[in-house]
């Protein structure tokens, strides 16, 4: 069980409300394919992602980048259950996907990166360490069943 | 993954813009990876005070970003650039080069903070490429 404490809760429940998920989800998505080029290899059938242009310009990264935004909702808001809550997502990423979980961090680290571009110097040292600790319990529980 | 002549441009032409900031881009960065990462404070139990914005961080932030600065006049030979910081790392200091990845990653996170419009992505993976082969070059000496 993790244990979160009452700054952590907060702080991951403040950043959440104020998302906005159509443009974060899409930048984080879109930063992560121009910077870890590799990723794209899960994504044959988005098109053309030939140069960051049109990586970024590119309509179905953005329309799947809000979408696994939205994929972290289910963890905001059962905190104490995220592992069980992500049991179905991470067979889902492993059998049908086939994502190898490293790309989990790889997503992670730009999502962070995006979040502190966006709030500043709001995001501080405190703030980017509960951000980072959930994001690496989301990580650790969509790698949980792989096999 | 080395770098490119694209790469190497766009990391000189972000760090014309960034470098007035350096001394405090390398302090907040130092920071972070002490509270984010608790365990990399182990390299500094000499220290009097650990918490952010103390002297002896910001010291250290201002000394780090030297090397990253010195990293970017050496840019087309990092190896040879950057043999006596590999050395004194090796043989003295002996930081664990898993800990190069982190304080990366803090620093980019402080940029972002600092410098939002200018690090795009591809200001991002031109710039991580670099830290990437600053780190190598810094692990050179170690065995």
């Amino acid at each position: 069980m993790v244990e979160w404490t009452d700054f952590e809760r907060a702080t991951i429940a403040d950043i959440f409300s104020k998302m906005e998920y159509e443009v974060i989800g899409p930048a984080a998505l879109s930063r992560c394919l121009v910077v870890y080029p590799w990723t794209q290899r899960y994504f044959g059938n988005f098109g053309n992602l030939y140069n960051a242009a049109a990586i970024i310009g590119n309509p179905m990264v953005a329309k799947h980048g809000t979408t696994i935004l939205h994929g972290l909702d289910r963890a905001v808001k059962n905190m104490d259950n995220i592992k069980s809550e992500y049991a179905e997502l991470s067979v889902l990423h492993s059998e049908k996907l086939h994502v190898d979980p490293d790309n989990f961090k790889l997503l992670s680290d730009c999502l962070t990166i995006v979040v502190s571009a966006k709030l500043g110097k709001e995001f501080n040292g405190e703030v980017q360490a509960a951000f980072q600790k959930f994001l690496a319990v989301v990580v650790t529980s969509l790698g949980r069943q792989y096999h | 993954m080395s770098l490119t002549a694209k790469d190497k441009d766009v990391v000189k032409a972000l760090w014309a813009k960034i470098s007035k900031s350096a001394d405090a881009i390398g302090a907040e960065a130092l920071s972070r990876m002490l509270s984010v990462y608790p365990q990399t404070k182990t390299y500094f139990s000499h220290w009097p005070d650990l918490s952010p914005g103390s002297a002896s961080v910001k010291a250290h932030g201002k000394r780090v970003m030297g090397g990253v600065a010195l990293g970017v006049s050496k840019i087309d030979d990092l190896t040879n650039g950057l043999l006596d910081l590999s050395e004194q790392h090796a043989f003295q200091l002996r930081v664990d080069p898993a800990n190069f990845k982190i304080l990366s990653h803090c620093i980019l996170v402080v940029i972002a903070t600092m410098f939002a419009k200018e690090f795009t992505p591809e200001a991002h993976v031109a710039l991580d490429k670099f830290l990437v082969a600053l780190s190598l070059a810094l692990a050179e000496k170690y065995r």
